[in-house]
């Protein structure tokens, strides 16, 4: 019988420990314990054979840390032979009712952009192992111990697009509930289910008892049958050995307590051992079986938060978006991501829980657009993203790149357009916005929009999307063309809600386009649409009046227990008030001088009143900086300062160039900044960054981690005359120099300035740079002899 | 909660001798506040007996070091213990979303980050001090790769010998750096004399220009 047909219907059994046993067997400390399928078969054939003997269902293959990154040269032995080992034990016992599981661990490299390994380059170690196991006859892959969520969605993106077995997948948590890269159980359990696994649980850094309360979780949350491998209690060092202490007898027990709290599979993982995995059978295959039940939640997630939909209305930021926006479409065609991420930052400062992204311009690559913006939205903020896109192969680059369970904008009642994203849906995971419009345009009647709404919900249904993952979009039409349109939204929101059960979703300010003074009708259609249901607003967070709507909502309708939220974000206000008129005369050279930023752009703001711009520049502006960097360097000004003055200097930049709109904006030069391929430490990258930004420099920022052709290749497409490059280490100064020598070959007239810890007079000159930079100043300085 | 060394914070941000104004130190005082809740410190450490196969070079758990460097730490030294210690990720995040919007919190995060790992090390060489104490053994003062002539490339090793991706989280990218950042691995020698004992590496490393040098 396929394993699918009994997994979540009846108790099925995992082994336990294995590299534990190993060392016990002689396994040497670093020795890759995988090379034993080779060197000591008898000994993997035994272990295999003992927990088959002690009545396991499941046995893992002795391939946890088999991927071509540790075995470049044989791992299809590895694994093949990892593989026969297992299907010899079970012929051997007599069992052939066991199922073989390919065990996937994680690949020990942390992915980018914290560490250096890229998705895609996961995504296929990962695939490889899994061909090779699936051939090999492997019954179902089991992924374990993954403690990042980004690399567990490689590892079963990898895992379905390489074969047809059923994958399971479980994660290690620490006693706080929580993955190393920050997940939480509820969002993970977000990520496994949208990417449909057949079964999720944990494994492994906990013993039963400390995992309890992460059982009792995932048992109250999942959707899908809940597997528990947990070590024989926690890891003591003992004359620097690892041990493991809780006996047989004890771990059965408390097994049999995490039976009774409704999982579906069982088994051990470091320190457990045939005798304790036949205990645990022999006590809990006698407990009720409960099976799993369909818990019909919609949540999304990201790394580390789960957002679920339907209970408390649920705020989604919009102002990532060109749309009327031309800072940010300039900063679109720029590629400056910088003002994009702070865009994110303040929303979710300003209490969005969900982020819209929508970075769609015509002139522009969106697919790589979207993947770059959601790839560095996620390294920087722990909100779930909406990927907002009508380009499907964007949407799919984004949902793909994304790490966690998305949200998606949008699908609507058209044939083609369900065609399109449903199958996206289906294969990465996510909760889709259902838009009530089909090929006969938008319904002007509620009845009309319920009617695509149920259209919208079979047809996902047909392709095994439920009905939790879809939120329906009642259509905000503006008021100044259709007195009733408000009227028809509101009754489309009420009727999915009561008639078809559903989720709701609204971008609320569509309702006054049109109409002067926008947020007094946003603002009240916003509180009656939440009375009618309305599950998701996607407004402008930053618009206090729009959150003044949402908490004073929040606080009428009993969801904001004993005005808790209400009173955070109010009830200072009222004491701060007074305080409003401060010593204001602080003029702008000062505010500068001391870092002060709110008040350098206040003044920069005053001082335009009177003072024409360029005069405000080159009179105050510029030579409060020069004050600072000469401090700087003189030692008497350190470097949080230097920075904070180069931050109050830029917000009053921002007031300049604003009362500057129209006149074209100069600037001193093109500089591209780069922390080199193979270092991923980017910091003094980015504070030359800001200190040129701030003599006016237009600054090209490739990143950290970045390749010699990409440099070289934007300097030629950008006719870049100076490039500044980053390195921290010995090892990355290696890419340094090759990044320099490509470009003397390509493009001999460019003017090259290096920095770094490691770096020296000499060192750069061995390396044939133009300057070494001991620090941000003298950049500044290089770049000032070379532009003038 | 770790605790971390003020000074040497300051010291990270090129204060010597100078107390910073208010403002700084009242964003110092938030950005630590940031990090004590952001970090998760995990550690890990084991014993391994040392050779010496050459002349020149040392040996433990089947990996071969030539370095003068770590020779001279280790004189007399027949076991040692390797360790490795890390913030975790949280810290990278925090650096990173403030490189985003407010550089100057980046630099003060990323100077008290390096200055809590260096505490956090003290606390997990503290331990080990002690479990070398009960089999009568002095420790060493620890040091890294990466210091004087003990390359860098042997973080593999240690984080191998170690299983640090596993145990901790802590992994090592292709350039040999540690992943999270704040991240260090050590080598700390167990003598049976007690020697006059530095707790850092930092007297043993031969890059005297080094910006941090004390």
């Amino acid at each position: 019988m396929n394993i699918t047909e009994r997994l979540g219907k009846e108790w099925l059994f995992f082994d336990g420990g294995m590299g534990t046993i190993l060392q016990e067997r002689g396994l040497a400390a670093g020795e890759l314990p995988e090379i034993w399928n080779i060197t000591h078969p008898d000994e993997i054939l035994s272990i295999h054979r003992a927990y088959l003997d002690a009545g396991s269902n499941i046995i893992n293959t002795n391939t946890f840390g088999a991927n071509a990154l540790k075995y470049p040269e044989n791992l299809r032995e590895i694994v093949e032979t990892a593989v026969a080992h297992a299907k010899e034990a079970r012929r051997q016992s007599g069992r052939e009712d066991a199922y073989i599981a390919l065990d996937i661990g994680p690949t020990g490299r942390l992915l980018q952009p914290m560490g250096d390994l890229p998705f895609e380059q996961a995504v296929e170690l990962f695939g490889e192992v899994v061909r090779i196991g699936a051939a090999a006859g492997a019954d179902l892959v089991l992924i374990e111990t993954m403690s990042d969520s980004y690399e567990l969605k490689a590892a079963v993106l990898a895992a379905k697009e390489n074969c047809s077995l059923p994958v399971l997948a479980t994660v290690i948590f620490d006693e706080n509930g929580k993955l190393l890269t920050g997940g939480t159980v509820d969002s993970v359990v977000a990520l496994l289910e949208g990417l449909r696994v057949d079964a999720l649980g944990v494994n492994c850094g906990l013993g039963p008892k400390q995992m309890l309360p992460i059982v009792q979780q995932l048992a109250k949350v999942s959707s899908l049958p809940v597997i528990v491998n947990p070590n024989a209690g926690l890891p003591r060092s003992e004359n620097g050995r690892t041990v493991y202490d809780i006996s047989a007898d004890e771990f059965a027990s408390l097994m049999a307590e995490i039976a009774d709290l409704g999982v579906q599979a069982l088994g051990g993982c470091c320190g457990t051992t045939p005798e304790h995995i036949r205990k645990m059978i022999e006590i809990c295959k006698s407990r009720p079986f409960v099976p799993v039940k369909p818990k019909h939640r919609t949540v999304v997630s990201s790394f580390s938060q789960a957002v679920e939909i339907g209970k408390k209305p649920v705020i989604i930021g919009e102002r990532i978006n060109p749309t009327g926006k031309s800072k940010f479409k300039a900063a679109l065609r720029e590629g400056n991501i910088e003002y994009i991420l702070s865009e994110g930052l303040t929303q979710e400062d300003s209490g969005a829980h969900i982020l819209d992204v929508n970075v769609g311009l015509p002139e522009i690559d969106e697919p790589a657009m979207v993947a770059q913006v959601v790839t560095r939205l996620q390294s920087v903020l722990a909100l779930p993203l909406q990927i907002d896109t009508s380009n499907t192969e964007a949407m799919e680059r984004g949902m793909r790149l994304y790490n966690g369970k998305p949200m998606i904008n949008s699908v609507s009642g058209k044939r083609e357009s369900m065609e399109a994203i449903f199958p996206l849906v289906k294969k990465y995971g996510g909760v889709v916005v259902g838009l009530t419009l089909d090929e006969n345009g938008i319904p002007d009647t509620a009845e009309g929009r319920v009617q695509i709404a149920k259209k919208i919900y079979e047809t996902a249904s047909a392709y095994g999307i439920a009905h939790e993952d879809i939120v329906i979009d009642g259509l905000a039409m503006t008021i100044s063309s259709d007195s009733s349109s408000a009227l028809v939204t509101l009754e489309t929101l009420r009727r999915v809600r009561d008639e078809l059960g559903g989720n709701t979703i609204l971008g609320v300010s569509n309702i006054s386009f049109g109409l002067p003074q926008r947020e007094i009708i946003n603002a009240n259609f916003f509180t009656m649409a939440l009375q009618s249901g309305l599950s998701c607003a996607i407004i402008n967070p930053n618009a206090e009046v729009m959150m003044r709507s949402y908490r004073a909502f929040l606080a009428l309708t009993d969801q904001d227990e004993q005005c808790a939220g209400y009173i955070a974000a109010y009830g200072s206000q009222l004491a701060a008030a007074p305080q409003a008129a401060p010593d204001s005369a602080m003029s702008l050279a000062e505010s500068i001088e001391r870092g002060l930023r709110e008040r350098a752009a206040e003044a920069a703001r005053t001082a335009l009143q009177t003072v024409p711009p360029l005069e405000l520049v080159n009179a105050e502006l510029i030579p409060a900086l020069d004050r600072v960097g000469k401090g700087f360097e003189a030692g008497t000004v350190f470097l949080p300062q230097l920075l904070m003055s180069a931050e109050a200097a830029k917000a009053a930049f921002e007031i300049v160039k604003d009362a500057m709109r129209g006149a074209p904006q100069e600037t001193r030069g093109k500089i591209i900044l780069a922390t080199v391929k193979g270092d991923i430490h980017d910091i003094g990258k980015n504070i030359v960054k800001v200190l040129l930004e701030n003599y006016g420099y237009q600054v090209l920022d490739l990143g950290k981690d970045v390749a010699p052709e990409v440099i070289v290749e934007t300097a030629m497409k950008e006719n870049v005359e100076m490039i500044g490059l980053s390195a921290l280490m010995t090892t990355t100064v290696v890419s340094m120099e090759q990044t320099i020598r490509l470009l003397r070959e390509k493009k001999p007239n460019t003017k090259v300035v290096v920095g770094g810890a490691v770096l020296t007079q000499e060192y750069a000159d061995s390396i044939g740079a133009d300057c070494y930079a001991s620090d941000a100043m003298a950049t500044v300085h290089y770049a000032d002899s070379i532009f003038g | 909660m770790i605790d971390f060394d003020r000074k040497e914070g300051l010291r990270y941000l090129g204060y010597r001798d100078v107390q910073p104004d208010a403002a700084v130190e009242e964003r110092i005082a938030r950005c630590a506040a940031d990090l004590q809740a952001a970090a998760q410190p995990k550690s890990v450490f084991a014993s391994f007996p040392l050779s010496y196969p050459e002349e020149d070079a040392l040996a433990f758990a089947g990996v071969v070091i030539h370095s003068r460097n770590l020779l001279r730490n280790l004189k007399g030294c027949r076991r040692v213990y390797l360790m490795a210690a890390t913030l975790g990720i949280g810290p990278d995040r925090l650096i990173a979303r403030a490189s985003a919007v407010r550089m100057s919190d980046a630099v003060i995060y990323q100077a008290v980050a390096a200055a809590m790992i260096e505490s956090y090390c003290d606390e997990v060489n503290e331990s080990i001090r002690y479990e070398a104490g009960r089999d009568g053994l002095y420790c060493r003062p620890r040091f890294s790769p990466g210091y004087g002539d003990f390359r860098i490339e042997h973080q593999h090793d240690l984080c191998r010998l170690l299983d640090t991706s596993r145990r901790i989280g802590l992994t090592v990218t292709e350039s040999c750096l540690l992943a999270p950042v704040k991240s260090v691995t050590a080598v700390i020698g167990l003598s049976d004399t007690p020697q006059p004992c530095h707790r850092r590496g930092c007297e043993e490393c031969k890059k005297t220009d080094c910006a941090f040098r004390r």
